[in-house]
């Protein structure tokens, strides 16, 4: 067997690379995107005190901390006896909540998708980034820049600082939104929901422009898995456990996150750092599912916002039997989401209780405390345990990149499958893997290929294990 | 009225004040971690050093004199200084980041008015126990300076010597004077002044942590300057 390896498409924060696995026939016969991430932290905040956590664990992240910080204030309201907030601390949390999928979400696709949206796969590296965007749609990256920033205003002001803040604490939150606060927020967001609105006109235009073609790049068909609410409706924060098989039969719907080791295990494989999760009903082979914006929007019955509302009934229109698998559509999932949370902040700033000063609950010391939220990239999971003086004992944390991982393998295989023309590894090649990847928005900073100059080593190997071709990209 | 000249300004004393102590009442800070004007001095941190006619000397154990001539800012005191500080931050494991005293930390505090940016010694990442044994506080010994606070506290105030230093050097470590070594086997309580006299993140009260949102933690309020002169003291 020939093993083609791509290496590394790694940045800063982790190591990535993809090899491509062919028969004689040549042709891929697996795909495997090797990721190294999050090692260590269920390790080293054993022994540490369990209030600490939500601000210790969402170090993890320097892109999504806000969902680290709440699925481990979630966890630790349960392990303080607390399974109701006050209505403030509920309200408060949620703003936090759509206010960083908001600013993920912005950048996601504005600094890091649209380059390859608006110019195409194929345009020069050194043209396709945000910077490129600037010059030639100064409006639009402007746009992208100020939606972002609101997104990180709302996080500010519920937990203190645009990263790493220390809003949510076991049983509730150390602050509430006050009127002057309220009022600068209430000031743009009008033009917040406008903004999102054409992100998603633009997005569905240039989706349908070539329609045919972004609908079979990287397709492959999967169970989604997300939260919903309990009517049904999509869900960010909080809420009942569903999944849906390709086929769009319910696997099964409003179980309780607590109870998510009765429905997925995870796989190990010996080459990856990643695990593999699955629905264990279904078991490895079939079970592997995707999380994240198209696995929400596909999941859920409505969008309890009217504007989201309206585009998720046009996104479902796109496939007959009702479930949306394109690969591509994940970013339009993901900007009905953006309208979803601008609409969301709009109607929170407008209620009283986000003024109230009842900001915590106690209840009595449970040792076990599991907390389940929808991050920007998907379902993550936050489960502790901790002994009899509050010190943790143990720690499992399934990210959502994690939940992606076989998914994520599977349109690698059908890319390359496509466009690997036997032994020849070609810039075209690597370019439509990048943008397989970053359709998943992995939290892998190798996705982002900030401005673009993400670095691309391809080897091909053959089954002795040497190296035959060597391709490179700066 | 005797007089000291701490740099530009003149300071009158009353007979017995130690320099800090002189300093701090006409409201010009000296950076300090082991001193506390509730306590006897100490002089064990070195943080308050100041040059007494070309001299370095500690602030808090040095009595004022007629006449000094004092500088406490000099660009070699806050060299020293800075050492000092990046020592400590090097030999206990001090991660402000996901420490709940971040912001009301006098350690964080003092670094950052010595400007103090990180640490140039090697970090010893010592192994050093967390204390959760007590009811209502935890004794936290990676983030422990050995400034002695609370076992000036507890001995002098609280009359119950709860804690002590044992070993000298770099063995020194903050112990519990119980069997079992442990918090939760002493009558340490809540109302002791030792139990909120720590200037660091080693005692802490339990289940409590990052209630006071960032923005209004005791430094973001006030700076150090201004709070650890005569009078404002915690
Ligand atoms: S526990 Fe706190 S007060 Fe006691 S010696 Fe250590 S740093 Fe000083």
């Amino acid at each position: 067997m020939t093993k083609i390896t791509i290496d590394p498409i790694s940045r800063v924060e982790g190591h990535g690379k993809i090899t491509l696995h062919q028969d004689e026939n040549q042709r891929i016969t697996q795909a495997r995107l090797h990721i190294s991430e999050f090692r260590g932290f269920e390790k080293f905040i054993q022994g540490r005190p369990y209030w600490e956590v939500p601000v210790m664990v969402q170090r993890l992240c320097g892109i999504c901390p806000v969902s680290h910080h709440l699925a481990a204030a979630k966890a630790m309201d349960r392990l303080v006896g607390v399974s109701q907030l006050t209505p403030t601390a509920e309200k408060m949390r949620k703003l936090m909540h759509f206010g960083q999928v908001l600013q993920s979400h912005a950048l996601h696709f504005f600094h890091l998708s649209s380059p390859d949206l608006l110019f195409g796969y194929d345009d020069e590296v050194r043209h396709r980034n945000i910077i490129g965007v600037i010059e030639d749609h100064p409006e639009l990256a402007k746009q992208g820049v100020l939606l972002r920033k609101y997104g990180q205003e709302v996080v500010r002001m519920t937990a203190g600082k645009r990263i790493h803040g220390t809003g949510a604490v076991p049983g509730g939150i150390n602050k509430h939104l006050s009127i002057t606060e309220r009022d600068e927020l209430l000031k743009d967001i009008d033009q917040i929901i406008s903004w999102s609105q054409n992100a998603v006109e633009l997005f569905k235009t240039i989706f349908l422009r070539n329609r045919e073609y972004h609908e079979q790049f990287a397709l492959i068909s999967s169970n989604m898995f997300s939260l919903v609410q309990a009517d049904g409706a999509l869900e960010l924060y909080d809420g009942g456990l569903r999944a849906r098989s390709a086929d769009n039969a319910l696997i099964f719907d409003q179980q309780n996150p607590e109870k998510y080791l009765d429905l997925i295990h995870e796989h190990v494989e010996s080459w990856s750092f990643m695990k593999f999760p699955f629905i264990r009903s279904l078991g490895v082979d079939k079970g592997w599912y995707r999380v994240g914006p198209l696995a929400r929007v596909n999941n859920c019955d409505s969008i309890d916002t009217p504007l989201a509302e309206q585009q998720r009934v046009e996104f479902k229109a796109l496939s007959a039997d009702g479930i949306v698998q394109y690969t591509l559509a994940y970013h339009w999932a993901r900007l009905i989401e953006v309208l979803h949370c601008a609409e969301s902040i709009k109607q929170l700033l407008h209620d009283p209780d986000l003024q109230g000063e009842d900001l915590l609950v106690k209840g009595d010391m449970q040792a076990v405390g599991i907390g389940v939220i929808e991050a920007p990239r998907g379902t993550l999971f936050h489960h502790y345990e901790i002994n009899e003086d509050g010190l943790i004992k143990k720690a499992n944390l399934i990210v959502s990149t994690t939940n992606n991982n076989q998914a994520m393998n599977e349109s690698i295989r059908q890319v390359a499958d496509v466009y690997l023309d036997g032994r020849e590894l070609t810039e075209p090649l690597l370019n439509q893997l990048e943008v397989t990847v970053r359709a998943y928005d992995p939290c892998l900073s190798c996705a982002t290929h900030a401005l673009g100059k993400m670095p691309l080593q391809v080897d091909l190997i053959d089954h002795q294990g040497h190296t035959t071709q060597s391709l490179s990209k700066a | 009225m005797a007089s000291i000249q701490i740099d530009d300004k003149s300071i009158d004393f009353q007979p017995g004040q130690s320099i800090i102590q002189a300093a701090s009442n006409a409201g010009v800070y000296i950076p300090h971690l082991c001193y506390h004007p509730e306590f006897t001095a100490h002089g064990s941190c070195r943080v308050c050093m100041v040059e007494v006619n070309g001299r370095q000397v500690s602030a808090c154990t040095t009595e004022a004199q007629d006449g000094m001539q004092i500088s406490h800012m000099s660009d070699d005191l806050q060299q020293t200084r800075k050492q000092v500080l990046e020592m400590l931050f090097a030999e206990g494991n001090h991660v402000c980041p996901s420490c709940e005293k971040s912001g009301a930390c006098t350690l964080q505090s003092v670094a950052e008015y010595c400007g103090m940016l990180t640490a140039e010694f090697t970090f010893q990442y010592p192994q050093r126990e967390i204390d959760a044994s007590h009811e209502d506080f935890i004794l936290d010994k990676n983030r422990c300076i050995n400034c002695e606070l609370c076992v000036r506290a507890s001995r002098d105030i609280d009359g119950k010597s709860v804690f002590a230093i044992a070993g000298r050097g770099g063995q020194a470590q903050l112990i519990v004077n119980a069997v079992d070594g442990q918090l939760g086997s002493t009558d340490f309580s809540v109302q002791d002044r030792a139990a909120s006299v720590c200037p660091v993140g080693s005692i802490l009260p339990k289940h409590y942590g990052f209630v006071t949102p960032i923005g209004q933690r005791s430094f973001d309020l006030k700076p150090i300057e201004q709070q650890q002169v005569s009078g404002h003291e915690g």
